[in-house]
């Protein structure tokens, strides 16, 4: 039997439609549609110059609006042959590292929430939102942030900003802990996630996975380690990497990254 | 263990196929090192450098194409591989013609080629032979061109409540030249 599962409502976490195979109640095949929030940025970026796309980067993930203004800026200045300068690099790092950290907390609380852990959906947006507030104090927008710009930055970091990073991360830790004594030894948590969709070392390579899916896999690769660029090779920082490829060590995996980050990546050299 | 220059990649590439057109892409804005591979020995190189114990291409980044116009050949279609083991990367670049656009599928050397090459599909037109399905990815089934070729303008489609609108630009019928062929699902 053929059931068609989705797709879901655009205001849901990504819209997918899946194509199930079933044999009785046990799915046997399942083909994904995607392409629901497929927006032809490629097109519009053909008629616009880098800068004008940057902040159709801001909606290519708007989890990580940083993180692509950052793709797009390295791309052009690759092709340029400059280099933005290194107050410039330290600001992109801080940013993008706080951008991973309030990524992951949607990542974590939605997830924990699809599964029916309602409380640590409320933690993880309270730090979410300390993150955005950082967001607006330095380019006057939560999310929408458009702030990286080729060559470097739109403007200097305000006064203040550096101590209210300063606090953001000295508190993080504790709030990751937090978090973990909600999930990490929670029964249903690891029921639901243990030995669930499984990721085979061979599997994740030959499927290009990356990230957090990659090293939940085993894989020690992560890219600022083995191809830094915006100065990584200066930060300490360490990576973790899961054993047995399934939603659980994707989990710990993800959720450690985080930790690391929070202690080490964003305690920038100088400015 | 050291990052494997690319200059020996090509090397060993030039070596292991002694009869295969490569060329490596010269100019002021190349910046990665990137080889131009014949299409017919696409699927060989592909190979080579996967299970190449020094190479070690195990994973494939990305499948991309370009529309050139007017130039011949009109695309390319660009492969970024990388290795995991030697933390290097090289881009493949392989020349296709305006005319009946089609490159050997590398759906057999990395699984993950599939999604990639339903996408350059969907947006070029270019056809992957030896494909298990090739099908539309993110465009809807029904869709009529081939969006990011450069003859296909922004905003072929009148935008809703605007058909009263004077002066209004209408989406030139001529363009419909570049509608697909009838899209075919795989019989599963």
């Amino acid at each position: 039997m053929t059931l068609n599962m989705g797709p879901q409502h655009p205001s849901t976490h990504g819209v997918l439609r899946v194509a199930l195979e079933l044999d009785g109640e046990t799915i046997v095949e399942a083909r994904p549609i995607i392409g629901y929030l497929h927006t032809g940025m490629e097109k519009q970026a053909e008629y616009k110059t880098y800068t004008q796309s940057i902040p159709q980067t801001d909606r290519m993930d708007y989890l990580a609006p940083m993180s692509n203004n950052l793709g797009l800026c390295l791309a052009a200045e690759k092709l340029l042959g400059i280099e933005a300068p290194e107050r410039a690099q330290v600001i992109r790092v801080l940013l993008t590292e706080l951008t991973r950290i309030s990524a992951h907390c949607v990542w974590l609380g939605t997830h924990a929430l699809d599964i029916g852990a309602m409380t640590v959906f409320f933690y993880c947006f309270r730090e979410r939102e300390k993150v955005l507030s950082i967001y607006d104090q330095v380019c006057g927008a939560r999310m929408t942030a458009s702030y990286f710009r080729v060559g470097g930055l739109a403007m200097d970091i305000p006064d203040g900003f550096l101590d209210r990073c300063q606090k953001f991360v000295d508190e993080m830790p504790a709030h990751v802990d937090e978090y973990e004594k909600l999930l990490t030894k929670n029964p249903i948590w690891l029921a639901r996630l243990k030995g669930v969709a499984d990721l085979t070392k061979a599997d994740a390579i030959a499927l290009g996975a990356t990230g957090p899916v990659l090293r939940g896999s085993g894989v020690a690769w992560d890219l600022r380690k083995a191809q830094p660029y915006c100065g990584y090779d200066d930060y300490d920082f360490e990576i973790p990497v899961g054993t047995a490829g399934d939603a659980y060590d994707r989990y710990a995996n993800a959720a450690t990254t985080d930790c690391a980050t929070t202690s080490t990546c964003c305690l920038p050299r100088r400015t | 263990m050291t990052a494997l220059a690319p200059e020996r990649i090509e090397e060993r590439l030039r070596v292991g196929f002694p009869g295969a057109a490569i060329r490596r892409q010269t100019g002021d804005a190349v910046r990665d090192h990137t080889l131009y591979v014949p299409s017919e020995h696409l699927v060989e190189i592909c190979t080579f450098l996967r299970d190449d114990p020094e190479l070690d291409f195990a994973m494939l980044s990305w499948i991309a194409g370009v529309d050139w116009l007017p130039r011949d050949p009109r695309f390319e279609v660009v492969y970024g591989l990388l290795s995991l083991a030697r933390s290097s990367r090289i881009t493949l670049k392989v020349a296709v013609g305006e005319e009946n656009p089609r490159v050997p599928s590398v759906t057999g050397v990395w699984p993950t080629a599939d999604w990639h090459e339903r996408e350059t599909y969907d947006f070029y037109g270019i056809e992957f032979t030896g494909h298990p399905g090739l099908t539309r990815i993110l465009l809807p089934e029904d869709w009529v061109g081939w969006p990011l070729r450069k003859d296909s303008p922004l905003g072929y489609e009148e935008v809703a409540f605007t058909h009263n609108t004077p002066g209004r630009k209408l989406p030139d019928p001529a363009l419909k030249k570049l509608a697909p062929k009838k899209v075919r699902y795989r019989a599963h």
